[in-house]
């Protein structure tokens, strides 16, 4: 095997060179000086997202069971910008509360694990490969999820995730066997040719989707979400709503635009129905919520049923404003996250009603929360109204015209919700606001990140021209 | 850098200059000097517009072409005509005034400002956009300020307010915006490529039932902003909620964007859509123009009756626009400059009334003419103005909408014009209702006698808006040719 085929996998070897060796540099730190480990795996994952940048290859290696090109490339960037990001913004919960339980390390290892699944997944290119990586990137987030071991609601959120992602993954393989058992093959590049549409690959189609959606909780398939987010500690919550689903809503692109393309007629009124039914759902729900993580879950959820707008299109666009939408999203929700960490960290409050007043007191977080809101809300000039602009223009290229108002319908619902925690920050005046604190280094890093990346990501062009670019690989 | 693009730029480098201030000192005096810098700049605009006219024949002049995403064809693209010259100038007229209207805005006054250029930045950029998705962001940027601006600083019901009018304004901008991307998918109708340029667009024959499908999306989806009937409701709230500069920017500046979207991207970019569907919403907007102005009659708080009287007077530019030919166009564009310098002085007005005495209930007032006169005396020249007195720019503009409105020769015209007439009369009753309750008669409150003088800075800001008004009543030919100049490609391309 020739050696520089390794380097096509280098995201994946490199990770699991980090994670080992913090493994081992466990053992050689001294209990006095435990919280190191945080900074030395901030430290690793920093390098490695910067190594993660230089140009790769296209090719595929082990008969084609794994394959990476541009823009997969791009994509593990972003999940690693992402992670970085959440790292950033949750050293500070890590070193006071993890790493004195002797739970630092293994943080890192699950967290770690799980992305590397997440590499797997998408640059996977096959089935086996590609179920693979969804378990492994599944069943370490649930652990996660049930970190916080005092808190009954954390083992709730465990519990819940592993339950119903073992669902999901179950019917997810149930459907990737009749597509098997059809086409004879599971390779994606030979089910393209063999591919045709009867009504076992329908029906393994749809169960296929259905795995994937509930990973992207879209609804029918969303109701773990909100408990899950409430539960898990807050970086945890954050990586599912942010990493995790950015990385299934790639790989359920690219399925659905290469793999699945000859029954586009079926998917198509499907993500037709469902985009309808996840927008509403989401954001009426999100309309009552009192407490923040519940509410950036629906919101959340509602996002999701926006980036079927683009999915619904099966083409160079619909792939180029699928990516660009999740790469803001990436930075606009771990805005939102990492202010309702930062708060919740300093103070134990979660709930809407305890940001009232922020804005006198904490100007600056107020600040970051309202640019992610907006950008959540897509009001120019930050990066998300450029990315539903585009999601929607590329609805309506197609013709979609009703559904894009619908979307647009949507979109002044959760304008409203969105500024219901505008109101609390800047509106209203408190009796007994969150009294002025100043966050650690990484924290403020974490957020400053993000604010740029909101601010410059949409204005910017020549990024999207570039992921357009990407784009054309899969079409 | 381009005449034009610094109408952008100096109020983003003000507001950066903003973000080092501290107290109300420091931040008012830096919005002043960014505020005189701009009026400076749209004065020298008018004579520098006048001056390329000479040489340049083209619709549009100043011009500037950037690509911005070129895949989507989106372009930076700006120029004026003679209508954004003249909107360009009442706009830096009223930003100023407002500045100075906000002299003694001791509460968090850095972001008070901050939120008011944003704002401004929003309707310049709107004014000189020639790209659909330019000006639908500009649209956006400035919608949302007034959320932070009536909900921070505003009074009475704010929070109620604030979000009525964002979530129907941003509706409004929802539902225009599915109408900017018809239009975009249409724009190769011809053959050509898919572009938001409004002149590309306006030379493609967009197919006729895409035209009757797209055109009420657009003209709702500005005409909301514009206060057209049934979708006025936010106005009264959001005025009544508002803190003064902000209802003046509000209603003398930000409404416009209403009637200027629908002229120059609606009407300009679908006339068959526009003549299609004229009837229809000719009937919404004399609605509105005769309801606006009986709803005024009733109210007893000054802001509402101005904000109800806004909502007459900018059905009137709604209607104006609808009846299709250049006599009531060149009336709908003097009436928004001359709605926007009056109703700024009204509220401009109000907000000092209101300041002494603490109420704006009329039946509580009386006799304000010889407490505090020369706010007084200007009231009642803005009461003229507003109902139509010769020698004020209310008469030229309501003039040539009617007769604008009268050419057409149809029964259906010629009872929409009546009615919307009828409105003036009207108009009448309210303001000199309030000009004798308010002004003349006995001081009714001993509290009243000791009312405090009025301070430079608002004589400044008030002298801002007087001398637009009178000029325009007193010389509207310069403007109106301006205008009537601008109108003519317009008026070939719809006609």
């Amino acid at each position: 095997m020739d050696f520089s085929n390794l380097l096509l996998m280098r995201h994946e070897l490199l990770l699991l060179a980090i994670t080992l060796l913090l493994i081992v540099a466990e053992i050689f730190i001294p209990p006095n000086k435990k919280q190191s480990i945080v900074h030395l795996a901030i430290f690793l994952f920093g390098v490695h997202t910067l190594i993660g940048f230089l140009p790769v290859d296209e090719n595929s290696l082990f008969g084609g069971m794994f394959r990476t090109n541009a823009l997969i490339h791009f994509f593990k960037n972003v999940l690693n910008v992402g992670v970085l990001i959440l790292l950033l913004q949750s050293a500070d919960w890590l070193q006071e509360k993890i790493v004195n339980q002797n739970k630092g390390t293994e943080f890192f290892i699950l967290l770690f694990s799980s992305l590397l699944g997440m590499y797997f997944m998408i640059s996977s290119g096959d089935f086996l490969m590609f179920y693979l990586g969804l378990e492994l990137s599944t069943l370490p987030v649930a652990a996660l999820a049930a970190y916080e071991t005092a808190n009954r609601k954390s083992s709730e959120a465990g519990i819940k995730l592993i339950l119903s992602s073992a669902l999901a993954s179950g019917v997810s393989l149930f459907g990737i066997s009749m597509l098997y058992a059809t086409s004879g093959s599971i390779y994606f590049d030979d089910i393209i040719q063999l591919i045709s549409a009867t009504d076992l690959t329908t029906l393994g189609a749809i169960l296929f989707f259905t795995g994937l959606a509930f990973k992207i909780s879209l609804v029918p398939f969303h109701f773990w979400t909100a408990d899950v987010y409430e539960g898990a500690p807050i970086s945890i919550a954050s990586y599912l709503s942010v990493i995790s689903k950015g990385a299934a809503v790639f790989i359920l692109m690219i399925l659905l635009f290469t793999v699945l393309k000859p029954l586009m007629q079926v998917w198509e009124n499907m993500i037709y129905a469902i985009a309808i039914a996840t927008m509403f759902i989401g954001n009426l729900f999100a309309l009552r919520q009192q407490n923040m993580k519940r509410f950036l879950a629906f919101s959340s959820i509602a996002q999701a049923g926006f980036i079927l707008l683009g999915l619904i299109v099966g083409n160079q666009l619909g792939t180029a404003t699928i990516v660009y939408f999740v790469l803001i999203y990436v930075f606009s929700n771990l805005a939102a996250f990492g202010v309702v960490q930062a708060i919740s960290l300093q103070t134990g409050k979660e709930n809407i009603t305890d940001y009232e007043g922020l804005y006198r007191t904490n100007p600056n977080l107020s600040l970051v929360m309202m640019l992610a809101l907006f950008s959540l809300a897509g009001i120019p000039p930050v990066a998300g109204f450029f990315g539903k602009f585009f999601l929607f223009t590329a609805a309506a290229s197609e013709g979609y015209y009703f559904l894009v108002f619908l979307a647009v319908v949507n979109v002044t619902i959760s304008l409203y919700y969105y500024l219901l925690v505008v109101r609390a920050m800047f509106l209203r005046k408190s009796e007994n606001p969150i009294p002025f604190f100043k966050s650690k280094i990484y924290m403020r890093l974490g957020l400053l990140i993000t604010v740029i990346g909101i601010l410059v990501l949409g204005v910017y062009s020549p990024l999207y021209d570039y992921i357009y670019e990407l784009s054309g690989i899969f079409n | 850098m381009d005449i034009l693009s610094l109408f952008i730029l100096v109020p983003i480098i003000t507001i950066l200059a903003l973000v080092f201030t501290k107290g109300l000192k420091q931040s008012r005096i830096i919005s002043m000097i960014g505020s005189i810098i701009q009026l400076g700049m749209a004065i020298n605009l008018v004579f520098a517009y006048f001056k390329e006219r000479a040489t340049n024949s083209d619709i549009m002049v100043f011009t500037k072409d950037v690509v911005w995403f070129k895949d989507f064809n989106i372009h930076y693209n700006i120029g004026a005509d003679g209508i954004t010259v003249a909107l360009l100038l009442l706009t830096s007229i009223v930003v100023l005034a407002g500045v100075f209207i906000s002299w003694k805005m001791n509460d968090l006054p850095k972001e008070f400002f901050v939120s008011l250029i944003v704002l401004s930045i929003g309707v310049y950029g709107f004014f000189i956009s020639l790209d659909l998705f330019t000006m639908f962001v500009f649209f956006e940027i400035a919608v949302i300020p007034m959320y932070l601006l009536i909900g921070i600083w505003g009074t009475g019901p704010k929070e109620y307010s604030a979000m009525k009018l964002t979530l129907m304004l941003m509706g409004a901008s929802a539902i225009l915006l599915v109408a900017i991307l018809g239009i975009y998918f249409n724009s190769d109708a011809d053959g050509g490529a898919l572009t938001f340029n409004i002149l590309e667009i306006a030379k493609v024959n967009i197919p006729l039932e895409a035209q009757k499908l797209f055109f009420p999306l657009a003209f709702i989806g500005f005409a909301v902003i514009g206060a057209l009937f049934p979708f006025h409701t936010w106005s009264p709230d959001g005025h009544a909620s508002a803190p003064t500069a902000v209802s003046m920017l509000h209603a003398g500046v930000l409404m416009k964007l209403g009637g200027y979207g629908v002229f120059r991207v609606a009407m300009y970019l679908l006339p068959e859509g526009a003549v299609h569907w004229s009837w229809f919403f000719i009937i919404l907007a004399a609605t509105g123009v005769i309801y606006g102005a009986f709803s005024a009659i009733k109210q007893t708080d000054l802001k509402y009756i101005n904000a109800y009287s806004s909502v007459s007077h900018l059905g009137l530019v709604l209607f104006a626009l609808l009846m299709l030919n250049k006599t009531a166009w060149n009336g709908a564009i003097l009436q928004s400059l001359s709605h926007g310098f009056m109703t700024a002085l009204f509220f401009a007005l109000i907000g000092m009334i209101y300041g002494r005495t603490h109420t704006r209930d009329v039946t509580k007032l009386g006799g304000l003419l010889k407490v505090i006169p020369f706010i007084s005396t200007i009231y009642v020249i803005a009461g003229l103005a507003s109902l139509g007195l010769p020698g004020f720019s209310g008469f030229v503009a309501e003039m040539n909408i009617f007769v604008g409105a009268f050419e057409h020769d149809d029964m259906f015209y010629r009872i929409a014009t009546i009615v919307s007439v009828s409105a003036i009369v009207v108009t009448a009753v309210y303001i000199l209702r309030v000009v004798g309750i308010m002004l003349m008669g006995p001081v009714k409150n001993d509290a009243f006698l000791s009312l405090e003088k009025v301070t430079w800075y608002e004589k400044t800001g008030i002298l801002l808006l007087l001398i637009p008004i009178v000029g325009m009543g007193v010389a509207p030919l310069w403007l109106s040719d301006m205008i009537l100049e601008s109108l003519q490609p317009f008026i070939q391309g719809v006609l």
